[in-house]
């Protein structure tokens, strides 16, 4: 056992680390620009080209689709080193991480030589638009509808919690096409013009206070037959592809979030008719859970990325991770802030960690639903995992459009 | 990165799991419960021929000289497999003499406990001490040990005690042969009624130092690791034992599995048993290396591993429901050997402090 690269590994570490050096080092000194701004957007693309030009982007993609044929280690590695830096990240996650690979390998090949080298190179900016207010945890119940008409689709309906959906340029969308199939059966996913007339992109405000997401409005929203990924009716099957890539995304720790360290810290510096809260048995109980949840699921990590390096596909310990992050996220939040008794609950003051912690209670409640429900992850684990019964799904059969609740 | 087990380690797993699978398990451990001997002795012999005694102890010492690793993966395998040997307590004890034996005393013990003559065990508990740092009862005098050690797990049939006495820095072990004299062994018994306990009273029993109260420390946190490999061992079987249950029993017309209920606390057995390997994976790592971050791992590991079992213990029982409350449900095998982990290092408190002071200390000499 051991942590540390392999020769391949550390060598090509070596060259990306000297790269950025250079590369990145102008982004060092520039004021923040993390929020969703036009700065944000504009520093974002030129770093997406700077890295396309010398080789960094679709690392493990296929070098037919302008990707660099490497390993996921070494995609890993890159991240890794790239987050060292204050190069801007985030903007293309889900469009290079989710979209174009589903566009890739259910797209006709015009539609691949039209979107993906430009996506690569950052010139557009990609979206997913599959959650409804009506469908979350049960997609395959959406009802936004496409209709045949010519040699173009229709689109009519609503998305909801689409990230960035007001910077993107294209989306890739999942619609209903024939109602009269049971639900998975009638579905199929297009490419959208996000600037197309009909398209409405609105800020979707969470309870948190901040708006990281769009509900997207199609009126008489007209595609392509051209721009459809996959068959007619295979909808379910090519969501799945994106799906696949959204599970390898979603489930870490959000970056700078508090930690067991950050508990220890606030500890330290509360007083208690008891005294210091350092020193109470139930706090440092708790310090010992939340450092149990919080490197737990770093070691597990590791344990993936070791399987990575062999060029093995990681285990099913990998679907623990987002579950235990965002439920101990919030319990840690939740036990500081009371600690600090009424500086936890006032939202004017009491330092960097208390701001930090509160930020993280609320942002934790919305981290326990995205990318799979707490409770539909751990259905994923008894079923997929550990072989147990699917629940009942009365509605599976039947034609959508005549589907009754229980 | 390789945060993984050796190939050799895996295979010695592979090869322990087969054998366990056919010797060992829930209806040998009853056998043992209905039996009165201290320990199987047939399967004793067939786990010394296969070398597992031997695994740790060095070549010049007549063993296979094996790493930590090969430790941690027959600490599962046992763990998994109840075998009613006193496989766990030789392998904690032949821990401390690797760790803090002089070469006479390796001479003197190791030999023997790689080709099974010596079966050796490690007492720190006095019935009412608060944690193993706390021990107070029994006292060195003049190379000489008095006092009581209960309960101690696998005493009767052992060669070799290594126990705790109280000394000037806090307690340290100490070897007492238990053919000498001054030494009187009765059974102590416990809710474990497989793994059998007994208590050690001593008077004026020759005793040699081994190590000072540094090595008791440095012995807690490797025997934390293999306590820990135990505890996942048994406790993955208790969560099959759920899962598997939860897809055969019916009730209201369904495969009870299907239940949410049912199915997210087999889940969450799986996530804990999950986390608690990681950390687990993580101790084994600094025991093989001797890293700094032994003691930070190991805590952590056996927190974790108690966590785990405990939740998988109790559930399988609660998934069985009234069977899995009856005397012939094997329930009880892991419901009460959970008891036993738990006790055997000292409690989940005790090692969730010892996390946190061990993470002062390191924030400290960080900052």
């Amino acid at each position: 056992m051991d942590f540390n690269d392999t020769p391949t590994e550390a060598e090509y570490r070596a060259k990306v680390r000297a790269w950025l050096a250079d590369a990145a080092a102008k982004y060092k000194d520039m004021p923040d620009a993390e929020g969703r701004n036009a700065e944000f957007v504009r520093r974002s693309k030129d770093w997406q080209k700077t890295k396309h030009d010398a080789g960094y982007t679709g690392i493990t993609w296929p070098k037919a689709m302008g990707g660099q044929g490497l390993t996921p280690m070494h995609s890993i590695i890159f991240s890794q080193e790239e987050s060292k830096t204050a190069a801007p990240t985030g903007l293309y996650a889900i469009g290079l991480g989710m979209c174009i690979p589903t566009v890739f390998t259910h797209g006709n090949p015009e539609v691949i030589q039209r979107f993906v080298p430009k996506a690569l190179e950052g010139g557009e900016i990609w979206c997913q638009l599959f959650s409804e207010p009506a469908a979350g945890s049960d997609l395959a119940g959406i009802r936004t509808r496409a209709v045949r008409d010519g040699d173009d689709w229709v689109i009519n309906g609503q998305k909801v919690w689409t990230t960035n959906a007001h910077l993107c340029d294209y989306g890739i969308i999942v619609t209903r096409t024939d109602p009269s199939k049971p639900k998975h059966k009638g579905l199929t996913m297009f490419i959208v013009d996000m600037h197309a007339p009909g398209v409405e992109a609105r800020p979707l405000k969470q309870m948190s206070g901040g708006a990281d997401f769009n509900e997207v409005f199609f009126t008489d929203v007209r595609v392509p037959d051209s721009w459809r990924l996959g068959e007619v009716g295979d909808g379910w099957k090519v969501a799945l592809t994106t799906l696949m890539h959204e599970r390898l995304a979603v489930g870490g720790k959000p970056r700078h979030s508090p930690d067991y360290n950050t508990l220890i810290d606030v500890a330290r510096q509360i007083d208690t008719e008891m005294g210091p809260a350092i020193e109470a048995t139930h706090v440092r109980q708790k310090i010992a859970d939340v450092y149990l949840a919080d490197e737990g699921i770093k070691l597990t990590q590791m344990r993936a990325l070791s399987a990575l390096s062999k060029g093995q596909i990681p285990g099913a310990e990998q679907s623990i991770s987002k579950v235990v992050v965002a439920k101990n996220m919030q319990d840690m939040a939740a036990f500081a802030l009371d600690l600090s008794e009424a500086a936890g609950f006032m939202t004017d003051g009491g330092g960097s960690d208390l701001e930090r912690l509160r930020a993280s209670y609320m942002w934790s409640a919305g981290l326990r639903i995205a990318g799979g429900t707490d409770e539909i992850l751990r259905n994923i684990i008894a079923e997929r995992v550990l072989g147990l019964p699917g629940d009942l799904r009365p509605d599976k059969d039947t034609p959508f459009n005549e589907a009754k609740p229980l | 990165m390789n945060f993984d087990f050796s190939d050799d380690a895996k295979a010695l797993r592979d090869q322990a799991r087969r054998f366990l699978d056919e010797r060992a398990g829930a209806a040998v451990a009853r056998k043992a419960m209905d039996g009165d001997a201290p320990y199987d002795a047939e399967l004793w012999t067939s786990v010394v021929e296969l070398g597992w005694t031997a695994a740790r102890v060095p070549e010049a010492h007549g063993g296979i000289g094996l790493s930590a690793e090969e430790a941690c993966v027959l600490a599962e395998e046992v763990g998994r497999s109840l075998i009613p040997v006193p496989f766990v307590s030789t392998l904690m004890a032949t821990e401390a003499l690797l760790l803090a034996g002089s070469e006479a005393q390796q001479a003197r013990w190791l030999p023997g406990i790689a080709d099974g003559s010596v079966i050796a065990t490690v007492g720190w508990a006095e019935g009412d001490a608060a944690s193993p740092a706390t021990t107070r009862g029994v006292r060195a005098e003049g190379g000489r040990l008095s006092g009581t050690k209960v309960p101690v797990p696998d005493l009767q049939g052992a060669r070799l005690a290594i126990v705790s006495a109280a000394g000037r820095d806090g307690p340290s072990l100490h070897l007492v042969d238990l053919e000498g004299p001054g030494i009187t062994i009765e059974a102590a018994p416990t809710l474990d009624l497989v793994r059998r306990h007994g208590r050690l009273t001593l008077d004026g029993a020759a005793a040699e130092p081994l190590g000072d109260a540094a090595a008791f420390h440095a012995w807690l946190d490797r025997a934390a690791v293999l306590s820990a490999w135990e505890a996942i061992g048994t406790g993955t079987v208790a969560m099959e034992m759920a899962v598997a249950y939860a897809k055969e029993r019916v009730a209201f017309g369904q495969k009870i599995g299907r239940y949410q209920g049912v199915k997210h606390k087999c889940a969450d057995m799986y996530v804990k048993l999950e986390l608690a390997r990681a950390h687990a994976m993580h101790g084994a790592w600094a025991m093989a290396t001797d890293a700094p971050e032994l003691g930070q791992a190991a805590a952590a590991a056996r927190v974790a591993a108690l966590d785990a079992l405990k939740f998988a213990a109790e559930e399988n029982v609660q998934l069985h429901g009234g069977i899995g409350f009856t005397w012939e449900s094997d329930c009880q095998f892991y419901y009460r050997r959970n008891r036993q982990i738990a006790f055997a290092l000292g409690s989940r408190a005790w090692w969730a402090d010892r996390l946190v002071r061990t993470l002062e200390r390191r924030n400290a000499r960080a900052a």
